[in-house]
C-alpha cells in the first residue's frame, strides 16, 4: 500500500492536523516506511487462528443500570477554553 | 396474510411512471437510568451538562464501561423484530469531529452488530399486511446538543444526551409509499413500546428516522427483488432526522418530486444527506456533512467484543411480553373480533389491557366500540392515555351490561356515558337517578304508537306503498317516549299496527 501526498492531506483534514505542504511528501515517506514494516506481519500464516482481542482470556465486564456519576459541571467545564451559563461555547456551526 | 409490495402507488411524471424505493434507520433511545457506557443519569429536563461524567465528556484516560442492562434492552428489541441474535458483537469507533461529540467518535457497532436479520409484519391503511426486513438492529451512543439561537456568532453545548444508549434499526428497502412508511415507523414504534425497551416519544426526539429514498422507473424494483441486484435501483438521498409521523410523509414526497423533476430534465442524482425543513417543506442538503463521509471505523481497542450466554438470550426470550400481531391475533380469536377493531385496539397496549378488562363475559365487539369510539374520543380531547383513564373498565362494562340486559338503548347508552363522565356515579346509578330506563311497557308504546298512527293518517296510509318510510314513524315514537322506549319493541308493534 503507497500512500501519496494527496493522501496525507486528506488523512491530516480527517484528523484536524495542521499540516505545511512541505511536510507531506516527507509525511507520505515515513508513512511507507511504517506500513510496510508493518506489512511484514502478513508471512504469517494465520489462517483458522481466531483474532486477539486480549492479552488475558477475559469478558467484558457489563455495569448495572444505576446512576452513579455526573452533578460535576465544574469539573467538566474546568479546561473549557470559553463557557457560559454551564455551556461549552464555540464558534458558531450551522446546518 | 396478502402482500402489497407489487401493487405500491406510481408517481406520474411527464416522461412515464415513476416507483419509489426506501429504507429506513430508525434511531430508538433505550429506556434505561444510565448512559450507555456511563453512571451519568439518562432524562429529560436536567440543567445544560448536569448529566455528563468524565467519560461522556472525552476526558483523557477515561474509559467506557457498557451497561448490561442496555444490552438486555437490546436483545429483546432483537427478539420481538423476530431477528437474528449475534450471540457475539463488537464496538468500533466511527470518527468525525463535530462540537456535539467530545470524544471524536461515536462508539457503535459496525462490522458485529448484536442484531441481525428480522422481519416486521405492518399493517396498510387497507387492512392488508405488508413485510419489512431487518438488516440489522445495532447498539451506539447518541450526541450532545448544539444550541445555535443563545448568540448570533458562538453555539451552545450541552452534553447531556451525549453517550445516552441508542438502538438502530436498519430496514431493507422494503417500503414503497409515504404512507407504507409511516405504518412501518408506527409498528416499530408499537413492539418498542409494547417491550418497554424505548419509550416512543417522538416529540423528545426518543424516537426518530432517516429516511433514505430513491425512485426508479416502473418494473426496476421487480427486478431488484428477482435479483438482489441495486444497479436496477435509482441513487439514494439520506433525510436525516425526521422525528414526526406528517414529516416522514412530507419530507418523502418532497424528495421523491425533487428527484424526478432532476432525472425527467435529463439529471443525475448525487448520493447525499438532506435535512427536512419542515416550515418551508423541502429537503436541503447538508454540505457541511459532505466531506465528513471518511468515518474511518475500526475496533474500539477499549472494548472487549460483547459475548451473550445462548441461556441468558432464552431467559429473555421466554420472559417477553405478549408482542402487538400475537395480541391482534388473540383478540381476534378468544373474543371474535374483526381484524380491524382488533388492529385499533392493539395500537396501544394500554388500549388493549382496558378492553380486555372490561370484556370479561360480555358481549365484546359491544365493549371494543364503547372503548375504541366514546371512550377513545373522550380520552383524546382531555390528551389522555388508557392508563389514565378516569372511567375504569368496569363501568364501561356496567355500561355494556345494562345495554345487554335491554335495560337501555345504545341511544340512550350515549347520554348515560355523558353523566358517567361527568361523574355522576356508575352508569347503573346514572340509569336509576334520571329514571332513564328503557320503556319495555308494550302497553306503553302501544299508547304512543296508536296516538301517532292516528294523528297521521296519511303518512300511514303512504307506508303500505312505501314500507321504509317507517323510519319516520319509530323516530316520532322514540320522541314521543324521550328515547327511552326499547327499539326493538317499537319496531314490532308499528309492524304489526301497520299492517307490514
Amino acid at each position: 500500500m503507497a500512500i501519496d501526498a494527496a493522501t496525507v492531506r486528506k488523512v491530516a483534514h480527517l484528523a484536524r492536523i495542521k499540516t505545511p505542504d512541505d511536510r507531506l511528501e516527507p509525511l507520505a515517506a515515513e508513512l511507507n516506511g511504517i506500513l510496510s514494516w508493518i506489512e511484514q506481519l502478513a508471512e504469517v500464516d494465520v489462517d483458522g487462528v481466531e483474532p486477539m482481542t486480549s492479552n488475558v482470556a477475559q469478558a467484558l465486564r457489563l455495569r448495572e443500570d444505576a446512576v452513579t456519576d455526573g452533578d460535576k459541571v465544574t469539573d467538566i467545564m474546568a479546561n473549557a477554553p470559553r463557557s457560559a451559563d454551564g455551556f461549552f461555547v464555540v464558534p458558531k456551526v450551522v446546518e | 396474510m396478502t402482500d402489497t409490495t407489487a401493487t405500491s402507488k406510481l408517481i406520474q411524471g411527464r416522461t412515464g411512471n415513476w416507483e419509489i424505493v426506501m429504507g429506513l434507520e430508525i434511531h430508538a433511545q433505550v429506556a434505561s437510568k444510565a448512559k450507555l457506557f456511563s453512571g451519568a443519569a439518562v432524562g429529560f429536563g436536567a440543567g445544560p451538562n448536569e448529566q455528563v461524567s468524565l467519560v461522556d465528556a472525552g476526558f483523557p484516560g477515561m474509559l467506557p464501561t457498557l451497561n448490561g442492562h442496555c444490552v438486555e434492552q437490546a436483545v429483546k428489541t432483537g427478539l420481538g423484530l423476530k431477528a437474528q441474535i449475534n450471540r457475539r458483537s463488537q464496538f468500533d469507533r466511527k470518527n468525525y469531529f463535530y462540537p456535539d461529540l467530545p470524544t471524536g467518535y461515536q462508539i457503535s457497532q459496525l462490522y458485529f452488530p448484536i442484531v441481525g436479520e428480522g422481519v416486521v409484519e405492518v399493517e396498510a391503511e387497507d387492512g392488508s399486511f405488508f413485510n419489512v426486513g431487518i438488516e440489522r438492529l445495532h447498539l451506539e451512543q447518541d450526541a450532545g446538543k448544539l444550541i445555535h439561537d443563545l448568540s448570533p456568532t458562538e453555539s451552545f453545548v450541552d452534553l447531556n444526551r451525549a453517550g445516552t444508549a441508542l438502538m438502530e434499526i436498519v430496514s431493507r428497502p422494503d417500503i414503497r409509499s409515504p404512507e407504507e412508511a409511516v405504518a412501518y415507523v408506527k409498528k416499530i414504534r408499537t413492539i418498542l413500546i409494547y417491550l418497554g425497551t424505548c419509550d416512543g416519544d417522538m416529540e423528545k426526539g426518543n424516537l426518530r428516522a432517516d429516511v433514505n429514498v430513491s425512485v426508479c422507473r416502473e418494473g426496476q424494483y421487480e427486478k431488484f427483488k428477482a435479483t438482489g441486484d441495486f444497479s436496477h435501483l435509482g441513487t439514494r438521498c439520506e433525510i436525516k432526522n425526521v422525528n414526526s409521523f406528517r414529516f416522514i410523509s412530507q419530507a418523502i414526497n418532497y424528495e421523491a418530486r425533487r428527484q424526478i423533476e432532476i432525472l425527467e430534465d435529463g439529471g443525475a442524482i448525487v448520493q447525499e444527506t438532506r435535512l427536512y425543513d419542515p416550515t418551508a417543506g423541502e429537503t436541503r442538503s447538508m454540505r457541511s456533512k459532505e466531506e465528513a463521509n471518511d468515518y474511518r471505523y475500526f475496533p474500539d481497542p477499549d472494548l472487549l467484543p460483547l459475548e451473550l450466554e445462548q441461556a441468558w438470550i432464552d431467559e429473555i426470550k421466554a420472559n417477553l411480553p405478549e408482542l402487538p400481531d400475537d395480541k391482534r391475533r388473540r383478540l381476534m380469536s378468544q373474543y371474535g373480533l374483526s381484524q380491524y377493531d382488533a388492529v385499533v385496539l392493539i395500537s396501544e397496549q394500554a388500549k388493549a389491557d382496558y378492553f380486555e378488562a372490561a370484556a370479561a363475559g360480555r358481549d365484546a365487539k359491544l365493549v371494543s366500540n364503547w372503548v375504541t369510539n366514546e371512550l377513545s374520543a373522550r380520552l383524546a380531547a382531555d390528551g389522555k392515555d388508557f392508563s389514565e383513564s378516569p372511567l375504569p373498565p368496569s363501568q364501561v362494562a356496567e355500561l355494556v351490561a345494562l345495554i345487554e340486559e335491554g335495560v337501555i338503548s345504545s341511544r340512550i347508552a350515549k347520554e348515560v356515558f355523558d353523566h358517567v363522565w361527568a361523574g355522576e356515579g356508575s352508569p347503573r346509578q346514572v340509569v336509576e337517578a334520571r329514571g332513564l330506563v328503557q320503556v319495555n311497557d308494550t302497553g306503553a308504546i302501544e299508547k304512543a304508537v296508536d296516538e301517532i298512527i292516528a294523528a297521521n293518517p296519511d303518512k300511514a296510509a303512504a307506508v303500505a306503498e312505501k314500507p321504509q318510510a317507517i323510519g319516520w314513524f319509530v323516530g316520532q315514537v322514540m320522541k314521543a317516549t324521550g328515547g327511552k322506549a326499547n327499539p326493538a319493541s317499537v319496531n314490532d308493534i308499528l309492524k304489526a299496527r301497520l299492517g307490514l
